[in-house]
């Protein structure tokens, strides 16, 4: 259902509501339903090799030595490749995908030097004719490692005594700066007041310790990529990913290329979540392939994605709330101590942003730290460091409102940031609809459903800012009026129906004529990658800006080929219309007429929107969810759960929905099941599907989707972006439903059915 | 090694190939055949996104051998529309937006179909049991069970 | 003049004054000001910095303009994933 709070500042020239809005069939979906749609792994090229990685089995190790040797002496072995085959980075930090990062670190991850950081970590790389002599020759690489010990947990890589992972890391917002290197490679802090006079003007105090496990995006589709070099040095490249724009900028930085040399190809991507913003095989592709004069094609297993790619943090957070006993929250401070992985860059940052962000509280205080440890590297996942710091705050928000014997909507309702609340990061907001999403939810037949015993109900929000960014787009008009859309944010679930309606809409043309892809590198400028939940956001604006091009110069056509002038004329539902007087002597000229004979008018018919777009504005969601625990086995079934958010404006209502939806599920994974899982050697002990579990079809009901729209005034159209807050609430809520249903508060992440159980058989209630 | 020479019958059609004794049947499907609509999403049986049918039977071809379907009978995504006539299922996906990423949606069609041909009416409940085996990081799985069912009634109808 | 407030870590750059009063019409300006007067603040605002002008966070964007009564602050970059 759609709840409309506000108007969204939407109705861009006086345009007739049209497609945006509704449930169009998505144009690329034919495809995908017929198993047409090419993703990564479904590209090859005549003649070409196999490339596959040898991983350090270990998760901490000098390399003393490799020999490949023997590997290059294999018949049908093309080119063989170790960190002798990428230059060394100055260490110089770079706005990298997602997160700051430094290329002295982003080689060092694509192909270790000095040291294998963690288990997976690429040591070296083969291209061979098939996958069988690529797997052998991997076998015939001698590597010498010097084992050295390691450390995972966050709080052990604090230890001033843990293993050391880069002698040169210091403690980066630390004063007086740290003369020893550690493992904790930066300390950030955000403060608004005095928390100590705001804990003691408190008439309750909360404070609680919580821990999360390292979980990955779990995206179904590995990582792959195709690379084909010619002796001049270009290169193409089809790999799926998020950004192929930043994939071109890293491996033309990694490899000495010049970018226009570069051509990237998005392919259809099974799916991100953010862990395909940065790069993996592609800078070894390209390399295998400009040694072996050979396309090379590299496609990871499950096993390399789960080792090898980003999985996100694991944490400990401290939270320690002050509140009136009128539940006014009066002070809140946070520690977060988040893993980086093998290099620095943890989503610290913006989780010690969020955690108290749906509030409006008097006196924050936030500190954060981003540690290194030898575990993979930490690559974005859906709203990056929020879910953790979130899920620390609303379980002790839910833990406020049980003490003070209020209703749990009824608190965050009171302390909820409106606009004009100034955020703990410093800006006042604008319109939000966080107090929307709360009134949806307590209106809902869910929310006044009773429970059973063993049964709990638990709610609670979160938001995320989104972004805009650099956004390319064209539009052209085909000779027989049809449009064709190019745009370059890759199309993770349904962006180009989205764009498409919006084009429709802008030009005034039905739906079906307007033909969207994603241009490669080659055939737009920039495009900054899909994330940051930007996609629809920004492309759409853009759109606007390449639209109102097409309609200028249609109008300056009809008014010299009238002979009018401006005012005489206006471009209204897909053609340019004569007005006045004029409308008696010519009649009006639809776009596809004008497209007939524009050869004769001057020329091709297009427009680009090129913008950096500005204005995003910050989606809130509040989810409820109701469960119940089985008390003989710790198994938790998720009965009900609604999600209300705020879209500004659902472009595509059901793949708004569907964004709420997957986040929703993600959540509810990461809450009771998904956890990486470390032996005491460092090695990752389930690497696969079947233990590293992931939500399944029956372990969740339907998720109701209530779609709240408070416009967003900075975007044509009111668009909000929305795909990574509902990744957000879940993980509290679901927490608040467990303490609701059990009466135990839990701390540690996953609360899987062995934690579960044992923390009942602790107070003797393992029974039904 | 030498490889093995197989006769099969893929989507209706009568094909021969070489295979490695180790290559398994989504290997030759993607790789030897070009069909390409089955997906790798593990290679363990686990994700379901190589989910074929064999003589009838829903399987995950990723675990299957090549050499196992010697005068076997193979169904796949690509066989699932009848010429221009999308399968009932295909079309309700497209309707109900039932898909995002889109890699998972082969597998879950092909399941789906298996579902529908021996349980035209089944309850949600059968459904999300039935498609356990199709992992979908996506979507939540709301809408590919609302579309499975919606596309039941319709064929029910007839 | 806008009040120009710098949140996380940049105070740590400018001896711990995190608020300022300056004069400026655009981020632009705004910027070429603060690392004049703290060059240790310059390699951060050319990379890994918001703006946030009356409410409205602005990335990478030097023209924005700034109001004589605005309200400013300088915030981590944001992304997402």
């Amino acid at each position: 259902m759609t709840e409309t709070n506000g108007h969204a500042n939407g109705q861009s020239n006086g345009h007739p509501q049209g497609f945006v809005g509704t449930r169009q069939i998505r144009p690329d979906g034919v495809d995908k339903v017929t198993g047409r749609a090419r993703f990564g792994a479904d590209f090859n090229l005549p003649g070409q090799l196999i490339g596959r990685v040898l991983r350090s089995p270990h998760a901490h190790a000098r390399i003393v030595s490799i020999d490949t040797s023997k590997a290059e002496a294999l018949p049908g072995v093309k080119a063989v490749i170790t960190r002798e085959d990428f230059a060394d980075q100055p260490s110089e930090f770079i706005p990298a995908g997602e997160m700051m990062m430094n290329y002295k670190d982003v080689v060092r991850n694509v192909m270790a030097r000095e040291k294998a950081l963690y288990e997976g970590h690429a040591v070296a790389a083969v291209a061979a004719t098939s996958t069988a002599i690529a797997r052998r020759a991997l076998k015939l690489i001698d590597v010498k490692y010097e084992v050295l010990p390691h450390v995972i947990d966050v709080v052990e890589a604090m230890r001033p005594d843990a293993p050391l992972l880069h002698d040169d890391l210091f403690t980066v917002g630390v004063e007086p700066k740290p003369e020893k290197p550690s493992n904790i490679a930066k300390r950030v802090e955000i403060k608004v007041g005095d928390v100590e006079a705001g804990f003691k003007k408190a008439d309750l105090i909360v404070e609680r310790e919580f821990k999360t496990a390292p979980v990955h995006q779990g995206y179904i589709e590995p990582h792959a990529a195709l690379a084909t070099v010619s002796e001049d040095g270009s290169t193409e490249l089809w790999t799926t990913t998020q950004g192929h724009f930043i994939v071109r900028a890293h491996c033309a930085r990694l490899l000495g290329l010049d970018m226009g040399k570069v051509r990237v190809t998005a392919t259809e991507i099974g799916g991100g979540f953010g862990g395909k913003t940065v790069v993996y095989l592609e800078p070894l592709a390209i390399a295998l392939s400009r040694k072996a004069k050979r396309a090379v094609k590299m496609v990871m297993s499950r096993e390399e994605v789960f080792k090898a790619s980003g999985p996100t943090s694991g944490a400990t957070v401290r939270v320690k709330m002050g509140a009136t006993r009128d539940g006014k929250f009066v002070a809140a401070f946070a520690e977060l101590k988040y893993q980086a992985g093998a290099f620095q860059g943890s989503p610290v940052q913006p989780g010690t942003m969020c955690a108290y962000a749906p509030y409006d509280i008097e006196h924050v205080h936030v500190i954060g730290y981003d540690v290194v440890s030898n575990r993979p590297k930490v690559a974005a996942y859906r709203a990056p460091g929020a879910p953790i710091s979130e899920y620390a705050v609303e379980s002790v928000v839910d833990e406020i409102a049980k003490k003070l014997g209020l209703d749990p909507i009824e608190l965050r309702m009171m302390n909820a940031a409106h606009e004009g609340t100034k955020a703990a990061y410093g800006p006042k907001f604008g319109p939000i609809g966080l107090e929307a999403t709360l009134n949806s939810i307590k209106k809902t037949e869910h929310w006044n459903t009773p429970l059973r015993k063993w049964q709990g109900r638990g709610v609670a929000s979160g938001f995320w800012f989104n972004i805009g960014g650099e956004t390319s787009v064209s539009l052209t008009v085909n000779e027989d009026g049809t449009i064709s859309l190019m745009a370059g944010t890759p199309d993770i679930g349904g962006l180009r129906a989205a764009l498409t309606s919006v084009v429709a809409d802008e030009l005034g043309v039905p739906y079906e004529k307007v033909r969207p892809i994603i241009g490669d590198t080659g055939s737009l400028g920039f495009n900054f990658l899909t994330g940051g939940s930007r996609s629809a956001f920004s492309g759409s604006m853009a759109i606007v800006e390449a639209a109102k091009q097409i309609k200028n110069e249609l109008i300056a056509r009809a008014c010299k080929l009238w002979e009018a002038k401006p005012d005489q004329v206006e471009f209204k539902d897909g053609a340019v219309r004569p007005l006045g007087a004029l409308a008696e002597k010519v009649k009006p000229m639809t776009i596809a007429e004008f497209a007939k004979i524009s050869g004769k008018l001057g020329g091709p018919i297009g427009g680009v929107g090129r913008i950096n777009a500005q204005g995003a504005g910050p989606s809130f969601g509040t989810h409820l969810v109701d469960l119940e625990v089985d008390p003989e086995t710790g198994r938790t079934t998720i009965l009900r759960y609604t999600v209300a958010q705020d879209a500004g404006r659902a472009l595509h209502p059901a793949y708004v929905e569907g964004q709420f939806q997957g986040g929703a599920v993600q959540g509810i994974g990461w809450a009771l099941n998904e956890e990486y899982i470390y032996g005491e050697d460092g090695k990752l002990q389930n690497a696969g599907f079947l233990d590293y579990r992931m939500p399944v079809a029956s372990d969740v009901p339907m998720i109701d989707a209530i779609l709240v729209e408070v416009g967003n005034p900075k975007h044509p159209y009111g668009v909000r972006g929305v795909g990574e807050t509902p990744i957000v609430p879940p993980l509290g809520a679901i927490a608040n439903a467990m303490e609701s249903a059990t009466g135990i508060r839990f701390t540690e992440l996953p609360m899987s059915p062995p934690k579960v159980l044992k923390a009942l058989k602790e107070q003797g209630r393992n029974k039904a | 090694m030498a490889k093995h020479h197989i006769e099969a019958t893929v989507n209706g059609d009568a094909v021969e190939f070489l295979c490695e004794t180790e290559e398994t049947l989504l290997d030759v499907l993607r790789d030897t055949l070009n069909l390409t609509g089955s997906k790798e999403g593990c290679a363990s049986g686990d994700c379901g996104a190589c989910s074929v049918m064999l003589d009838g039977r829903l399987v995950c071809s990723c675990l299957v051998l090549g050499c196992e379907v010697s005068g076997r009978q193979v169904e796949t995504i690509e066989g699932m529309a009848k010429g221009e006539s999308l399968h009932p299922l295909q079309q309700q996906f497209l309707k109900s937006a039932a898909l995002q990423c889109g890699i998972c949606t082969p597998g879950v069609l092909v399941a789906s179909k298996a579902l529908l041909e021996r349980s035209p009416d089944p309850t949600e409940t059968e459904v999300r049991y039935w498609l356990a085996g199709n992992l979908c990081r996506c979507t939540g799985y709301d809408k590919i069970v609302s579309a499975v069912m919606d596309a039941a009634a319709t064929m029910r109808k007839g | 003049m806008a009040r120009v407030v710098l949140i996380g870590n940049l105070a740590q750059l400018t001896g711990g004054v995190a608020e300022f009063q300056i004069s400026a019409t655009s981020v632009k300006h705004l910027f070429q000001q603060l690392a004049e007067a703290h060059p240790a603040l310059a390699p951060h605002l050319e990379e890994g910095v918001a703006v946030a002008i009356d409410g409205q966070i602005y990335q990478d964007s030097l023209f924005e303009p700034i109001k004589p009564d605005s309200e400013v602050f300088i915030l981590p970059q944001i992304a997402g994933g």
